[in-house]
C-alpha cells in the first residue's frame, strides 16, 4: 500500500477536547495525559481531523519519506 | 455499530436546563458537571470527561453537526490563545466567587433574589420555581449556579452557530481548567518535549 503523502499536524495551541480522535477513521489520533494530541502512523492525512477541530490547530503537512533528502 | 451508553449524555444535560424551569432548586446537580471533570483530572491525569462524557459538548456536537445550526467555520485564532483561555477561566472563576459571596449573605440573612442572572448582566425574573422546599440560602446557590449553567450553554450556542459545533470546547473554563491540572501533573513531560 502507498504512503499517505500527507499526515495530520497538531498545533501547540491544541485544547485537547479529543472531538479529532472521534471523527479519525483510522483511530489515528489520541489525547495524551489530556495535554495535547498526538498523530500516530496510520494518519492517511484525510483531513477529518483539521475539519472537525474546534480549535483550528490541525493542518495537513507533507509526510517525511525515509531516505528523502529535503 | 450499538451506541454507547455515554453517547446518550446530551439528553442529561438538556433535561438538566429543562428542569430549571421548574424547580430551581436541581440547579444543585450541576454540581456533578463542575466536579466529575476535576476529580478525573486530578486523579487520573486525563480529560476523558471532557474526551468521552461531557453532555454539553455532545449537544452542540448534535445541534451543529447532524442537525447543521453550525456555519462551520473556524474561531477566530485568540479563542484557542493560553492568554484568551486563562483570562476568561479567571473571569469564570471570579463571577462564580461572587456568586457564591451572595449565597454567603443570603444564607446570613439577606433577601433571596429569585432571579437567574444571564450573561452576568441581565437579570431574568424566576418566581415561577418552587423554592418553598429549602432554605433561602440553598435556593440562591440554586438560582446562581442555573444562571452560571445557563449563561455558559448560551455562549457555547452562540459560538456554536457562529462558528465551529464545538467551538464552546476551546475556551470552555472547565477545559482550561482540567488541561491545566494535567499539564501541572505531567510538568516534567512537558519540558521534555519542548
Amino acid at each position: 500500500m502507498p504512503v499517505p503523502k500527507k499526515k495530520a499536524h497538531v498545533g501547540k495551541e491544541c485544547v485537547a477536547c479529543g472531538k479529532c480522535v472521534k471523527e479519525c477513521p483510522v483511530r489515528a489520533l489520541s489525547v495524551y495525559k489530556g495535554m495535547y494530541t498526538l498523530v500516530g502512523d496510520p494518519c492517511i492525512g484525510c483531513g477529518k481531523c483539521a475539519k472537525t477541530c474546534p480549535a483550528g490547530v490541525i493542518e495537513l503537512i507533507a509526510r517525511k519519506v525515509e531516505g528523502a533528502t529535503a | 455499530m450499538k451506541k454507547k451508553w455515554y453517547e446518550y449524555l446530551w439528553i442529561v444535560s438538556a433535561t438538566y436546563l429543562a428542569l430549571g424551569f421548574f424547580n430551581i432548586l436541581f440547579a444543585w446537580l450541576g454540581l456533578i458537571c463542575f466536579m466529575t471533570p476535576l476529580i478525573i483530572s486530578i486523579a487520573k491525569g486525563s480529560k476523558s470527561y471532557c474526551n468521552t462524557y461531557c453532555g454539553r459538548g455532545q449537544l452542540f456536537t448534535l445541534l451543529g453537526g447532524k442537525l447543521g445550526f453550525s456555519r462551520k467555520k473556524t474561531p477566530p485564532k485568540f479563542l484557542r490563545q493560553t492568554w484568551f483561555r486563562y483570562s476568561f477561566l479567571t473571569f469564570f472563576m471570579t463571577m462564580f466567587l461572587l456568586m457564591i459571596y451572595n449565597t454567603f449573605l443570603v444564607f446570613a440573612g439577606a433577601t433571596l433574589t429569585e432571579a437567574v442572572t444571564l450573561l452576568w448582566v441581565f437579570n431574568l425574573p424566576w418566581q415561577w420555581t418552587a423554592t418553598s422546599l429549602a432554605p433561602p440560602g440553598v435556593a440562591q446557590f440554586a438560582f446562581g449556579f442555573y444562571g452560571v449553567m445557563l449563561t455558559s450553554t448560551v455562549l457555547g450556542l452562540i459560538t456554536m452557530i457562529l462558528f465551529k459545533p464545538n467551538s464552546w470546547c476551546v475556551y470552555c473554563p472547565m477545559g482550561t481548567m482540567t488541561q491545566g491540572i494535567c499539564k501541572l501533573k505531567y510538568r516534567k513531560e512537558i519540558v521534555e518535549r519542548t
